[in-house]
């Protein structure tokens, strides 16, 4: 079993390498003649202002969060599908209570003003 | 009954203390937000009540399952002696946590719904943890219970100290949480199933012995599990996140996340991995050593009531390493005992803590303690037996707790760690008396306010906690008999581990090494 890995361990050694060897090259080999413009963070766009680490407005969070929810719930929906047959009724019944207990979350969210922007 | 999980409806059965939990917390969450009129209304006086209902049933479950007979034990969740007495403590955590809250809650103007939902939830993760026999439902009881308790450590949103140690905690449970699943995956790759019968199986076996990759994953596995019992030397998060968390928050993590994660220590490390116990004996016994000498002494270094009562609760953790180091059906019902004990006492030290500060948690120096003894008899004699209690003074639990720790420690011979137990105890008296010495020998100043006093809900709880640990000191026969019964009784109960998996508890992957692991299984039962 662990001779189908060397494969893989020979791409990775060999990927590093090579990512390695022309990341030399261009550092030895380039020239480089700096100027302001080409220096700053983008040649062709507004100057950066301020600092990146700035604060957002919980709102962009709860979205977010809400976002992840509804994604893993999809993810848990698709095998599901696929096998809804096989699973029977206690497949059913199982889902429903995941889904009732999204549902639960998402009706305190609603109700607690988390979906409203203003 | 008879138990046999063939059926789906037999595991809601076996799982029926778990979900009357779970269920009572998405009634109260729900009923709490609609009942509400505005977003910051408070919440209706019966929320409270509401879920210690709900607590009691879940306690009346739990004693149902003990007249089930259940044949084959090959589900993922146990039905023994040992997972019925954890709940039963996890259970008895939760009610008494509650009924402690409600004072501070009140005074601080929070949100009870919330809260109760979030130590329901928490809850539900400690009861699967102490019976689950799946790394993956290992996992998720550990996340369940985890990411509850970091939302409660910051539940004062108003408090820079509590978001503080929201984060703290958070950040570090998330790497454990990260070692945990690595360990669990290096298992996993070692053995092929996630299920823990066939994981002791095949290491009995010896296909697994001598396997490098089993050992790490034992080892990362453990250090996931000391992170949640803050074993030294995974403990530099305790005291800050123990100090900054709300007062009643800090006893529930103290004694229901502790009591969790040693049910997890028991089952997982010295019963399913019993045939690995090379590979982790020697861990354990170091952690238990550190564990009682490192936070004994710093908690003498501690001028700050709170900041001492979390170092002290680490410190218990190492009392309780010591039972599980035993590795004997005594050192297991040792550890039993002592969690339970150990639960009463710890809730009660840190809800007293709560009161004596007043609003906003200001006031837990040791100097404000002083002159509390006289100005409020009942609470400062509940504290004493708390305290008493926790430094092991014999006529109370703590005592009986630690000789019973300590013959379980004897018998197996591990008697360095016997030692070494009662001279940290030794060293434990002083920070532990001293804070009664303030108590009752030193003048309050005329600055100092006066504790408040204490409701209805929390008198109940402080007197039954501190009459409960009295019992148990003077009366212990009862308790250690139970403690014994459960100790002994856990699945699987042969020292040879019966390989009886069922094959729907088989994974059915094309995993060669899972197919490895179920031929092997099949093998001794031919």
């Amino acid at each position: 079993m662990r001779q189908a890995y060397i494969g893989i361990a020979i791409l990775l050694v060999v990927g590093l390498l090579n990512a390695g060897l022309f990341l030399a090259l261009s550092h030895l080999a380039s020239v480089r003649r700096p100027t302001k413009v080409k220096a700053s963070a983008y040649e062709s766009g507004i100057d950066p202002l301020g600092d990146t680490r700035d604060r957002f407005s919980v709102k962009f969070y709860m979205v977010a969060i809400l976002f992840i929810v509804f994604d893993i719930e999809t993810i848990f929906f698709f095998p599901w599908a696929s096998i809804f047959r096989e699973l029977g009724l206690p497949g059913l019944i199982a889902m429903s209570v995941f889904v009732l207990v999204l549902g639960v979350g998402l009706a305190y969210e609603w109700k607690k003003g988390a979906l409203e922007w203003e | 009954m008879i138990l046999d999980f063939s059926s789906s409806l037999h595991i809601v059965w076996a799982l029926l203390p778990e979900i009357v939990v779970a269920v009572t917390g998405l009634v109260v969450l729900m009923l709490d937000v609609f009942q509400r009129g505005s977003r910051s209304a408070p919440s209706a006086p019966w929320v409270g009540p509401l879920a210690i209902t709900g607590l009691v049933g879940a306690v009346l479950a739990n004693a149902w399952l003990l007249t089930l007979e259940v044949p084959a034990q090959n589900a993922q969740i146990a039905v023994d002696g040992f997972r019925i007495a954890m709940n039963f403590i996890v259970l008895g955590v939760a009610i008494f946590g509650l009924l402690y809250s409600f004072d501070w809650l009140n005074r601080e103007g929070q949100f009870t719904g919330e809260f109760i939902f979030l130590v329901l939830m928490a809850v539900v993760g400690m009861m699967l943890l102490g019976g689950t026999r799946d790394l993956i439902v290992l996992f998720v009881a550990i996340e369940l219970m985890s990411i509850s308790v970091y939302v409660l450590t910051g539940y004062d949103r108003r408090s820079r100290r509590s978001a503080e140690a929201a984060l703290k905690y958070f950040l570090m449970g998330a790497f454990a949480s990260g070692f945990l699943l690595y360990g669990i995956a290096l298992i996993f790759g070692s053995v092929g199933s996630t299920n823990l019968s066939l994981v002791t199986s095949e290491i009995a076996l010896g296909t697994a012995s001598n396997n490098p990759m089993l050992f790490a994953g034992v080892a990362l596995l453990l250090v996931g599990f000391a992170f949640k019992v803050s074993a030294v030397p995974f403990h530099m998060w305790t005291p800050d996140a123990y100090e900054g968390a709300p007062t009643p928050v800090t006893g529930f993590m103290a004694a229901g996340v502790k009591a969790a994660g040693f049910a997890a220590i028991v089952r997982f490390i010295t019963i399913e991995l019993a045939p690995a116990a090379e590979f982790w004996e020697g861990i354990i016994w170091w952690l238990a050593m550190l564990t009682m000498i490192v936070p004994n002494l710093a908690a003498l270094a501690q001028d700050d009531v709170k900041r001492m009562l979390a170092y002290s609760s680490i410190a218990h953790a190492g009392y309780l390493l010591v039972g599980v180091a035993a590795d004997s059906p005594l050192g297991r019902s040792a550890t039993l005992f002592y969690l339970a004990v150990y639960a009463a006492m710890t809730l009660g030290s840190f809800a007293i803590v709560y009161l004596v500060a007043g609003k906003g948690d200001v006031r837990s120096k040791l100097s404000d303690f002083r002159g509390l003894g006289w100005r409020r008899p009942l609470l400062g004699a509940a504290f004493v037996v708390f305290l008493l209690s926790l430094a092991g003074f014999p006529p109370t639990g703590g005592f009986i707790g630690k000789l019973y720790l300590l013959s379980a420690a004897v018998e197996s011979g591990e008697s360095v760690l016997a030692i070494t137990l009662v001279l940290t105890s030794l060293i434990s008296y002083y920070y532990y008396l001293r804070v009664i010495w303030k108590m009752y020998f030193e003048e309050a100043p005329e600055s100092l306010p006066t504790p408040e006093r204490p409701g209805l809900a929390f008198g109940f709880a402080a007197s039954i906690g501190a009459l409960a640990l009295l019992v148990a000191g003077l009366f212990p026969g009862h308790g250690l008999r139970t403690a014994s019964r459960a100790g002994e009784d856990l699945v699987p109960r042969a020292a040879v581990v019966a390989p009886g998996a069922a094959p729907s508890a088989r994974p059915s992957g094309q995993d060669p090494a899972a197919s490895r692991a179920s031929s092997n299984v099949s093998e001794p039962e031919r």
